[in-house]
């Protein structure tokens, strides 16, 4: 007989997941209850692991392209030019100008379409049903653009390697300008209905807070390090596809508290369609594809390249022994990373946060598991 | 002052209120009645695979290169070919594709050479089972003939 039984034990483990509603997808996390407060969480991964990287080392670079939309499904766009650039780097080859700047009209899009969803998703576990129904009015338009453009609207497999599969459709430009002026000012809606909200500030404030300094540990990035008041976005640190040419601003919270993510998400969006604007007044004309051998064979070497994806920092690593496929192929998604700060934010707080702290980490399992 | 007779007179809920209500108004209706009202898909779209025949006599457009089922990620097309002994050229004999395992990349319509396979804007392929999902030449140039209710 044991000296202490759980009965004794005040200490209740609570499995929340994986089929609950407001762990968007497939997390279990196992939580340790004191009656309401959780002393600690821990998350149990992996039951939506298809093998994605043992996927890369078994087809040709171009064949795996799709693969990669199928891991963030919310920013299939984003995912594809973080592989497109990766393989550019090992090849040596940059997309032409045009190229260049279709990709950050779509990437930006993109990023609205799942600032969206955030948007929706995690009002919804917060109890506000209606912005769901608002955001996907929202999301329509910029998935329209994607389906004209690519001919798929959620795993687009937009980007090629070497620059674009397919030219600009007539009416692209005033499309993108039309969705544009619906969103923005539909932001400010979102925003007269949530921000000003007793409810929704009471549920935030102070729920979660992760300072700066817990952020570089835990290595988080994306909104959240900025919600913390950190500068930090890849676009401007390391511009990639010409996001030096636009101007944009990094929008910083100063907390680092769930309200604070909401804030820095909403005003990003903004920060976006600002991007759009810009680059979508100027796409060069020109050729859309780099000279890019039919069969890819890179050179012997290894290749790491991030890109600011919607929830962070999105990095491929490839290495290339000289064959048509990839040696070895890592992913570091920005949500894998951003979930492990979990048992710290969780820490001290009550069972119902626990639902806005999953929300707020912005999490796609898709991308957790891979 | 002003933010505490805003929280006394509710005025922060009734705004958001005020949102949700106004779009109460038929004219910002935009949920679409699927089954009976049927979706136009743009023009890229990629849907069902078929396999072009030439309009005029009606022959295949397909020449048997077999870049397409070297372009697929997943390996389900399957083309068979057989040589003409008069001509000399390969004839395409059989071509088979599983649907139940496309994931829609375009990459096979990227790689042929005579614009013979095509992802179409045909997008109602769902089964009760797997039987028919690997789809034969006839079907490929024939197309799917997904049921029309009537309402």
């Amino acid at each position: 007989m044991p000296d202490q039984t759980f009965l004794d034990s005040t200490e209740l483990v609570l499995n929340m997941g994986p089929q609950h509603p407001s762990t968007h997808g497939v997390l279990r996390v196992v939580l340790k209850l004191d009656g309401e407060k959780v002393l600690g969480a821990d998350c149990v991964i992996g039951y939506l692991h298809r093998g994605v990287e043992k996927i890369g080392e078994n087809r040709t670079y171009q064949q795996f392209a799709p693969y990669v939309d199928r891991m963030d499904y919310c920013a299939a766009v984003s995912n594809g030019l973080g592989y497109c650039l990766a393989v550019e780097k090992l090849l040596n080859a940059e997309a032409p100008p045009r190229a260049q700047a279709v990709r950050v009209v779509l990437t930006e899009l993109n990023r609205v379409a799942s600032h969206l969803i955030w948007l929706g998703t995690h009002a919804l576990d917060i109890g506000a049903i209606t912005p769901l129904f608002y955001v996907m009015r929202e999301r329509e338009e910029i998935l329209n653009i994607f389906e004209k453009y690519c001919g798929a609207r959620l795993t687009t497999h937009a980007f090629r390697i070497g620059g674009l599969q397919y030219e600009t459709y007539d009416g692209l430009e005033a499309d993108v300008k039309a969705a544009c002026d619906h969103v923005l000012p539909k932001i400010d809606e979102y925003e007269r209905l949530l921000t000003g909200n007793r409810i929704w500030v009471g549920r935030l404030t102070n729920v979660g807070v992760l300072n700066a300094a817990d952020c570089k540990q835990y290595g988080v990035t994306g909104p959240m390090l900025r919600a913390a008041g950190v500068k930090w976005d890849l676009r401007k640190a390391q511009p990639y596809s010409g996001y030096q040419q636009y101007d944009f601003e990094i929008p910083t919270g100063t907390h680092g508290d769930t309200f604070d993510r909401y804030l820095v998400r909403m005003e990003e969006m903004r920060q976006s369609v600002r991007i759009i604007r810009q680059a979508v007044e100027r796409i060069p004309e020109g050729p859309i594809m780099a000279k890019i051998p039919k069969v890819i064979k890179p050179p012997v070497g290894e290749a790491y390249v991030s890109i600011e994806a919607p929830k962070g920092e999105l990095g491929y690593f490839i290495v290339s022994d000289g064959s048509a496929q990839p040696y070895r192929l890592r992913v570091r998604p920005p949500s894998f990373v951003n979930l492990q700060a979990l048992d710290q934010m969780t820490r001290g707080a009550l069972v119902a946060d626990v639902v806005a702290i999953i929300g707020t980490l912005d999490i796609v399992l898709g991308e957790v598991d891979r | 002052m002003r933010k505490f007779l805003r929280t006394i007179f509710l005025i922060d809920l009734i705004e958001g209120l005020w949102v949700t209500f106004h779009y109460q108004r038929p004219k910002y209706m935009v949920t679409e009645q699927y089954p009976a009202q049927r979706p136009k898909v743009a023009e890229r779209y990629r849907g069902a695979p078929r396999l072009n025949i030439n309009p005029d006599n009606g022959e295949t457009l397909c020449i048997a290169c077999n870049l397409c089922a070297l372009a697929c990620p997943e390996n389900l097309i399957v083309v068979g070919a057989e040589r003409n002994e008069q001509t000399r050229r390969k004839e395409l004999t059989t071509f088979t594709y599983d649907t139940s395992r496309c994931m829609f990349c375009g990459l096979c319509e990227d790689a042929c050479p005579v614009d013979a396979l095509e992802l179409t804007q045909d997008f109602e392929m769902a089964g009760y089972n797997r039987d028919g999902q690997i789809w034969d030449r006839q079907m490929l140039e024939e197309g799917p003939r997904p049921k029309q209710y009537k309402y």
